[in-house]
């Protein structure tokens, strides 16, 4: 069983997204994601000001075993990157959900309608494997 | 490691666990179209015999002239050490250190490889070697447009002093993956690249600038002024070296303020025989802010579980086994015995070594250059700095020359007329350390005979 805080938005394919008081999301991945990618040893993020569509393919974690593809829940503009995981992307290993955040979005429109779980139904993926 | 095959009896066990009836099963996902039942138009084998004497018979019309040709193929001294140590079984027939537990040999060699390569370029991280030199610089045109986040333009500045070999497989390899490649002029004079053209690009989004030091003619490029003006154009620097030449020329790592981005080469001028071509090995290295752009096989040094130290491949996520469609290049493998060749060559022979080899070769071709320009209707082509070649000017067609010379048993060098017309009878000519005075000598006489028989035509 892996931690799935209740207030984030989930995408299938394991991110995770928080609403920011000032309608920026920040963006990472969930903490099953990370303990099935193992130790991270470096994290590609999105270029700032880039802009996204949903569910492109735009960082990418590599650990030791595998390099994988993160794609953006939502469609928007890059805002801000996590700078500290250059030096430490084992942040994202220790605290996923927080000081492992990867990168914030100014999202092109409302988060409600763009068809991400809730913590229950991510949990359930999950866990299904 | 003993390799033992699976016998008749263990395959069809195999076979019954997965519940398949025979192997060609395996294959029923290949459309029946694209199926090829039999070889039809594959004569009937040779028995061992009838090969060795249809391949002597074939040795039988090598001939071995006296060869004056350089244009990226050096014919060196290989100590006679380094090829009964790459024979070795243990070497010869090793394949992929995938294993790390079973190949710290192999590894600990390419490592050694790569570390050499780095003090060589003066750059941060090498790799355990590419195809060729060629292949190496369409691989580190790729590599700059994915490590230049600044740029998006994927304009690749190739000048015309490169090797034209090298810029034809950037474009075979690149061409239709969406890189602009930009032929840029050499000034006729002097035989290297025009930097004075370069400003018309001032200010314009590129990518990566390629330099070849030496360049194609033998001539050495203005490479500090190239890589300060194409960094200040946010444009990353390509240096094109020959590893001989790096024992007396200023490393890439150090040309300009910065020093070049990405470096390669073809290594055969490192222990490896002429042999009609190739193989060869290429070798890149780069700064360590690149490393994870950068293609093909990496060793680290490391500890094992017990903290003993060891060897392994590193940084695989990379490549294309991995990572498929996303990798950094096809590549995941290296030209391992060619790039062992380069090791024990560099061993041997050290730093003071290669500078030996060096300064012969560039005495050499100064006494050929000197010889030959002695004779009437033929002048130094360009008057830039030289390495180790040079080309004539010629005041009539070279190829009947070279055809009289051939026949008196001399590669006499490489007609420039197919890829440099507007040079006009020009030859590039080179002579390693391999070359004696004498053998300068039978070439001046052997010339000046043709260029008196070959009159202007």
């Amino acid at each position: 069983m892996s931690n799935v805080p209740a207030d984030l938005h989930y995408a299938r394919s394991h991110e995770w997204l928080r609403e920011l008081p000032d309608g920026s999301v920040e963006i990472g991945i969930s903490d099953h994601a990370q303990h099935a990618l193992g130790d991270l040893v470096f994290v590609e993020a999105p270029v700032v000001g880039r802009k996204l569509k949903a569910g492109e393919a735009c960082a990418v974690v590599e650990s030791v075993k595998a390099a994988s593809d993160v794609y953006s829940p939502v469609g928007g503009e890059v805002l801000a990157i996590n700078e500290a995981l250059v030096k430490a992307p084992e942040l994202i290993n220790q605290d996923p959900y927080g000081a492992g955040w990867i990168w914030r979005l100014r999202p092109d429109a409302a988060v409600g309608a763009a068809g991400l779980l809730d913590a229950g139904t991510y949990a359930a993926v999950a866990d299904a494997g | 490691m003993p390799f033992i095959p699976h016998t008749g009896p263990e395959v069809q066990q195999m076979l019954a666990t997965i519940g398949v009836s025979d192997i060609e099963a395996l294959f029923d996902e290949i459309p029946e179209a694209l199926r090829v039942r039999s070889l039809e138009r594959i004569p009937e084998g040779m028995n061992e015999q009838q090969v060795m004497q249809l391949m002597q018979e074939r040795a039988r019309q090598d001939g071995r002239p006296l060869n004056f040709i350089g244009a990226g193929a050096y014919e060196h001294h290989i100590p006679a050490a380094v090829w009964s140590i790459i024979t070795r079984g243990e070497f010869y027939s090793a394949y992929t250190p995938y294993q790390a537990e079973a190949s710290q040999g192999t590894l600990q060699s390419i490592y050694e490889f790569q570390s050499m390569i780095v003090a060589l370029t003066g750059m941060e991280v090498a790799n355990a070697s590419m195809y060729d030199g060629a292949t190496a610089v369409a691989e580190a045109c790729l590599m700059a447009v994915r490590a230049n986040r600044r740029s998006n333009s994927a304009r690749i500045l190739l000048s015309r002093s490169v090797h034209p070999h090298y810029r034809a497989v950037v474009q075979a390899m690149t061409g239709n993956q969406g890189l602009k490649l930009e032929e840029q002029s050499i000034v006729r004079e002097r035989g290297s690249t025009d930097v004075a053209a370069l400003a018309s690009l001032a200010g314009q989004d590129l990518t990566a600038l390629v330099i070849q030091q030496p360049n194609f003619f033998g001539v050495l490029e203005d490479v500090d002024a190239l890589c300060d003006w194409a960094h200040a154009q946010g444009a990353l620097v390509i240096a094109v070296v020959n590893p001989t030449s790096l024992s007396v020329l200023k490393p890439p790592g150090q040309w300009g303020v910065r020093g070049a981005d990405i470096v390669v080469g073809d290594g055969q001028p490192l222990g490896c025989p002429l042999s009609s071509g190739g193989p060869y090995f290429g070798f890149m290295a780069t700064r360590k802010d690149y490393v994870r752009q950068m293609p093909g096989r990496i060793v680290g040094r490391t500890v094992d579980l017990d903290g003993r130290p060891g060897f392994t491949l590193t940084l695989q996520a990379r490549e294309q086994h991995i990572r498929r469609g996303k990798a950094t290049s096809n590549i995941c493998t290296n030209q391992g015995l060619l790039m062992m060749a380069g090791t024990i060559y560099m061993a041997m022979m050290g730093a003071a070594g290669l500078e030996r080899v060096a300064s012969a070769c560039m005495a050499r071709t100064a006494e050929l250059v000197a010889a030959l320009t002695r004779l009437p209707g033929v002048r130094l082509g360009f008057n830039g700095a030289r390495f180790h070649e040079a080309v004539l000017q010629f005041d009539r067609p070279v190829a009947p020359l070279l055809d009289a010379l051939s026949a008196a048993g001399i590669e006499g060098g490489l007609d420039l007329a197919p890829w440099y017309p507007e040079l006009g009878p020009a030859l590039l000519v080179c002579a390693t350390e391999m070359r004696s005075s004498a053998d300068i000598a039978t070439y001046a006489a052997a010339l000046g005979k043709a260029l008196a028989t070959v009159r202007a035509a």
